[in-house]
């Protein structure tokens, strides 16, 4: 499909004002934005805090849930290690006092995490998530010690 | 050159910067110099930096500098296996991430004979369609304020958001997607998808009147962008340059049309094609693809089918030995992926055709001769991508 031609042949006078017109065309658009207020999308960061909500599938950082005794579903199986692209987790292994392999520390490293989701996606047990609340996202630091995590909240358990 | 040369110096050919051909005009009054346009100059879009010579404001030579965001995508998928490799696609043409994706799950599928599902590939259109509208909406904000409105910059974002929106829901990111998976994607789409992408079909009709209404016969963009950059046919073709800045110098050439993918051949849209090749007819070309881009997503939405998203997940995928191509057509032309396997879990060698570094070729075609606010409509026009560039 050929676009349309563009008209050359206009006398001079006609085109000036053919432009005349077409910028005041585009002036009726902007000047509408200022009488129509309902079509302004603007939102207040960080004002609006406390009521950001992020969809239910959003990216976050890794968060592991903990139910009220403070269980997890992880039983270090390791496959969101070896799903990793990158080795931003490690997951370090220890003995309960039964003698069984139990999860000893979820390391997780935010700051080599592309929040890629191939984790979660491997994870078996449905133990770790992606972090859809605000504190998920709000990780700027001035240490890069700080973005490396624990998630388990009790080592052995 | 206005270096003054005495007998002992070398010839001044041998002093210019690497990469600049043309000898010293030596016409009187010539005052020519270099200049660093980038890498943080805000009209190269991220880290390109252009080294142009000058007379006075006239372009003489320009020679694009790359490199300054190379990560060694390519060299890191060879550690990586299939599936993680995707992510890294992402980051190429981050305006594209959909669809970059889709073709390296396409390569894939190629090899392992993996199907999609009837629900799956229309999934892949309508996504990679809106993906397209995305990226042309946030072209559409940049171009406008490289010509210096920025309200076209704050427009192009607003109407752009509620794509973006769409896809925060869709796959929970908003820039690096990493949603296509080989055999269809890795979840399915919510509930409200099709009434939202009906939405947004509807607002879309009206934002491009809208747009047209503010830029596209405005008298500024006219005369800043017709008759500007102008490359011919013969020209784009040897510089192997696709999408918008080849089908606006009328080289007739869709992936989408002429090496259907997916089921884009049960599709009913136009391939719009420029006659001039200069930066309006890219500009009008990007526009009209808005439109073709929304006609499918109506055709698509009104026949989107029930059933699996996905193909049945393999545990592993491991490709046969061998070498596979892909292609799909991103927002900025060709993508092409190209596997070497030897059998394992890991690609032997993988390479990715991207298209915007046949397309920033001809910029020392197009610029010279022009000035150098000419370079910046043209640069623009181009609609550069620096990362898809350096990999
Ligand atoms: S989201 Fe991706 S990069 Fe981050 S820890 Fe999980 S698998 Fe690794
Ligand atoms: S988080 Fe899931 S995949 Fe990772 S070790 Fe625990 S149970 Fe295994």
């Amino acid at each position: 499909m050929n676009l349309a031609p563009i008209p050359h042949n206009d006398h001079l006078f006609v085109r000036r004002l053919k432009q005349v017109g077409e910028l005041l065309r585009g002036m009726r658009v902007t000047w509408g934005y200022l009488v129509r207020p309902s079509r302004v999308v603007t939102r207040e960061y960080p004002e609006n805090r406390e009521t950001l909500t992020f969809p239910e599938r959003f990216r976050g950082q890794v968060v592991m849930p903990h139910d009220a005794e403070g269980e997890h579903n992880c039983t270090a199986c390791t496959l969101c290690e070896k799903a990793c692209p990158n080795g931003s987790i490690s997951i370090l292994t220890t003995k309960n006092i039964a003698d069984k392999r139990v999860l000893g520390r979820f390391v997780y490293r935010l700051s080599s995490c592309t929040l890629c989701n191939l984790c979660i996606e491997a994870c078996p047990f449905d133990a770790i998530h992606m972090g859809h609340q605000v504190d998920n996202v709000e990780a700027a630091s001035y240490e890069r010690a700080a973005l490396d995590l624990i998630l388990n909240k009790r080592e052995g358990r | 050159m206005n270096t003054p040369s005495s007998p002992s110096a070398p010839a001044p050919e041998h002093r210019l910067p690497p990469g600049f051909a043309l000898h010293a005009s030596g016409a009187d009054g010539s005052q020519e110099y270099f200049l660093n346009m980038g890498p943080q100059h805000p009209s190269t879009h991220g880290v390109l930096k252009l080294v142009v010579r000058l007379d006075g404001e006239t372009v003489v030579e320009v020679v694009p500098h790359l490199g300054f965001i190379h990560r060694a995508i390519e060299k890191m998928g060879e550690s990586e296996t299939y599936v993680q490799y995707l992510h890294l696609t992402d980051r190429m043409d981050y305006l594209s991430s959909h669809i970059n994706n889709l073709g390296v799950c396409m390569a894939i599928e190629k090899a392992m004979g993996i199907g999609v599902p009837e629900r799956g590939e229309y999934i892949r259109v309508m996504v990679s369609e809106l993906q397209r509208i995305q990226s042309h909406l946030l072209w559409w904000g940049a171009f406008g304020m490289d010509l210096g409105a920025v309200t076209a910059f704050l427009y192009g974002f607003k109407e752009r958001e509620k794509i973006t929106a769409l896809f925060e829901d869709l796959c929970g990111a908003r820039l690096t997607m990493n949603y296509f998976r080989p055999g269809g994607s890795n979840a399915d789409v919510p509930e409200n998808f099709i009434p939202r992408v009906l939405e947004i079909v509807e607002e879309m009709k009206f934002t491009l009147d809208e747009f047209n209404a503010l830029l596209s016969a405005n008298p500024i963009t006219i005369s800043r962008t017709q008759g500007v950059g102008a490359l011919s046919r013969e020209r784009a073709i040897s510089y192997g340059c696709s999408g918008p800045v080849a089908r606006a110098s009328g080289v007739n050439f869709d992936v989408r049309r002429h090496a259907p993918y997916s089921i884009y051949d049960r599709f009913e849209f136009d391939v719009p094609l420029g006659q001039n090749g200069d930066c309006y007819d890219r500009y009008r070309v990007r526009m009209e693809e808005m439109r073709q881009s929304v006609r499918i997503l109506e055709q698509a939405a009104a026949s989107f089918p029930e059933g699996p998203h996905r193909a049945k997940e393999k545990p592993v995928y491991k490709l046969p030995a061998g070498s596979y191509f892909s292609s799909v057509e991103t927002a900025r032309g060709m993508f092409g992926t190209y596997i070497v396997s030897d059998g394992g879990l890991k690609p032997y060698r993988i390479k990715s055709r991207s298209p915007n570094l046949s397309n920033l070729a001809p910029i020392a075609e197009m610029a010279a001769g022009g000035k150098i606010a000419d370079l910046v409509a043209i640069l623009s026009t181009l609609d550069i991508i620096v990362p898809d560039i350096d990999r």
